[in-house]
């Protein structure tokens, strides 16, 4: 333990003696250990973030779309849309269904005095707001007579509120959109943007059918949300949904779906896996960076055991054991280690947090991977330490106090 | 701490005031043809407070001698005894220990460490001895104060003239108060002035605190300062010569 005490001062001596070639000496470690802390940082953080998005879209939802993959038709006739019939035969034949909304959408200019927004227009249920819960700033959802007698009400969103009413009290007011004139009754809370990129706080939420009779003028829905209950098997319900619509749709035997059904855990769980995925490679490239750093370390121990071969003679001479010699330089080359581990985890923490914002990303501490960095990279000090230490510590004292 | 014995080595009756003998001592570099007999059979004393000057041409044996005696070697064949133990059946941690605890060395190069200050370098032997820190501070001190250079401890070998830097070499050799200073031409790299204050300075170390002084040398000056003269010639003690006004300089008369 003395000894240990005194070769730690003499190796804390030496870095502090040479601080110029000391940090040189770290750069591949410091380098290395940010690299690993940042990426799994930035990592976890676009996992998150992806987790968060795709949970905006809501949890435990159906999307139902005519045509296969995204918006894209079977490539022969478009694939008919569904209609309110479907909405129903869905809500009462489905086992496990909590609530399905129809949607049809549009888009349009809405002016207020001298404001105007180009934004999009959703015709819904008041299903909408049981599929996926999404509270309401003031104001309140259209009533089932509303829905049913397609009353020009609307709910917006606060993006459109946001460039139609800049602060000012909405509700009860009345604004244009593609010369309907309607009256807001609700303003939607801020969601932010889409897994996709897309706005979501940019539309104007109205009954179903005053979208229907006044915008796309038929009565074809393009979207169903089936909002699903949490203690049925999500993969039964899809598949129960999936023969209903069949026979709806009359498609027999071998024939291709012409409608997808889309959960949107599935594909968060396939998002996260790949950012998770992309997160393990990264991790591993910074990972060989702070193995270069490790002989990094080793290069310049034994250019320094050479350089220093003199002062090892005179070290002998006066005195010190082998094994003294030995621990020195080992020390002195896990100290370093474990300092370039320390100044890594600090640029790491201080990377990462300035740059998750930039990746829209949230900065999330992980003890665990701050832990096992540090720890390797004092693993690398002794690993690649002890071949420079073990050589220092075998010179002959004459040969060593004769060399120039 | 004790001399670490090595196994079959025991004391050997020996009179009192003998510090060090060499018995038939060899030393052989290399093997085979290239086989090369530094040493051919040394005999030597050196008595508790002597001061020995060696001389001898290049290539003589008084280094290979030198470097036996401060147990930076070992010797081929032959017996060497120090404070009566033999130091020939001792390993290489054990010969660490005997110089730690009885010798100090004084270089011809002074062999300081650099980027280190006059303090930090005299206290590097009590770091290997595992004194604290206060200690390390007085017991330092107290020796750059008997080379008189106290006032100078923070400064650097950079910072202080070849003389100087001698005086800390000197100071760091017998901080840890040795039986035996081992000088390998501890005045080589001086001008005379300067040498002359070395050569004093280890005079007064001899006899103020007895410390036995064995000291290589080409200049029969310095020389002159030692009580006993060992001249070496061909791998032998060609002569030993009895000094019986050690420290007046013949040339300076």
């Amino acid at each position: 333990m003395q000894m240990f005490l005194t070769t730690l001062v003499l190796a804390l001596r030496e870095i502090r003696r040479h601080i110029l070639r000391s940090f040189l000496t770290i750069l591949g470690i410091v380098i290395g250990v940010s690299a690993v802390v940042t990426m799994v940082t930035l990592g976890n953080g676009a996992t998150a973030a992806v987790k968060e998005q795709i949970s905006s879209l809501g949890t435990n939802i159906l999307q139902v779309r005519p045509g296969q993959g995204f918006g894209r038709g079977g490539g022969g006739a478009t694939p008919p849309n569904f209609d309110l019939d479907d909405v129903a035969a869905i809500r009462g034949q489905v086992a496990g269904v909590r609530a399905v909304a129809a949607q049809a959408q549009s888009s349009g200019t809405a002016i207020r005095n001298a404001a105007n927004w180009s934004t999009t227009i959703n015709g819904t249920t008041a299903d909408y707001f049981d599929v996926q819960p999404w509270p309401l700033t003031s104001g309140r959802v259209f009533t089932r007579a509303e829905e049913q007698a397609g009353k020009a009400v609307c709910i917006i969103g606060s993006t459109v509120y946001d460039n139609l009413f800049r602060g000012e009290e909405a509700v009860g007011e009345r604004f244009r959109i593609r010369d309907l004139s309607c009256q807001v009754i609700g303003v939607l809370s801020k969601r932010g943007q889409s897994g996709f990129g897309g706005d979501q706080d940019d539309v104007v939420i109205m009954p179903l059918k005053a979208v229907q009779r006044r915008f796309t003028g038929n009565r074809e829905i393009r979207l169903m949300l089936v909002g699903t209950d949490p203690a049925y098997d999500t993969a039964a319900i899809q598949s129960s949904l999936q023969s209903l619509l069949r026979e709806r749709r009359r498609i027999n035997g071998g024939k291709e779906d012409d409608f997808n059904i889309f959960d949107t855990k599935q594909i968060s769980d396939t998002l996260t896996g790949t950012t998770t995925i992309l997160t393990r490679i990264v991790t591993a490239v910074a990972g060989i960076s702070l193995l270069v750093g490790g002989i990094g370390i080793m290069n310049i121990m034994l250019v320094s055991v050479t350089e220093r071969t003199r002062e090892i003679g005179i070290r002998l001479a006066i005195g010190a054991v082998a094994r003294e010699v030995l621990l020195q330089f080992l020390v002195e080359a896990v100290a370093l280690a474990c300092l370039g581990g320390i100044l890594g985890l600090i640029l790491g923490f201080v990377a990462s947090i300035s740059i998750a914002p930039l990746m829209k990303a949230p900065f999330i501490f992980d003890p665990q991977i701050n832990l096992i960095a540090f720890g390797f990279s004092a693993l690398i000090g002794v690993v690649f330490g002890y071949f420079p230490a073990r050589r220092a510590a075998s010179l002959n004292p004459i040969d060593a106090l004769r060399h120039e | 701490m004790p001399v670490p014995a090595a196994g079959g080595a025991g004391r050997v009756a020996s009179k009192a005031d003998i510090l060090i003998s060499l018995r038939g001592v060899t030393k052989t570099f290399g093997q085979g043809p290239t086989a090369f007999q530094a040493l051919k059979g040394v005999d030597m004393d050196v008595r508790k407070g002597d001061f020995i000057a060696v001389m001898g041409p290049s290539g003589s044996g008084k280094s290979t001698t030198m470097n036996i005696l401060g147990c930076l070697d070992v010797p081929t064949a032959g017996q060497f005894l120090f404070r009566g133990f033999a130091i020939e059946t001792l390993d290489r941690d054990q010969r660490a220990l005997l110089r730690r605890r009885y010798l100090g060395f004084v270089f011809q190069g002074f062999n300081l460490l650099a980027r280190t200050t006059a303090l930090e370098n005299v206290e590097l032997p009590l770091l290997y001895r595992g004194e604290d820190r206060a200690t390390r501070h007085r017991m330092g001190m107290a020796a750059l104060d008997k080379v008189g250079l106290a006032d100078w401890w923070d400064h650097t070998p950079a910072e202080l003239s070849g003389g100087q830097q001698q005086r800390v070499a000197i100071a760091r050799a017998i901080v840890t108060q040795p039986d035996v200073l081992l000088a390998d031409e501890p005045t080589g790299n001086l001008d005379s002035e300067r040498s002359v204050e070395i050569m004093e300075l280890l005079t007064d170390l001899n006899r103020q605190s007895g410390i036995t002084v064995l000291m290589v040398t080409h200049e029969p000056d310095m020389a002159a300062f030692a009580h006993t003269v060992v001249h070496f010639k061909d791998g032998l003690v060609d002569r030993v010569e009895a000094n019986h006004r050690p420290g007046v300089v013949p040339a300076l008369n």
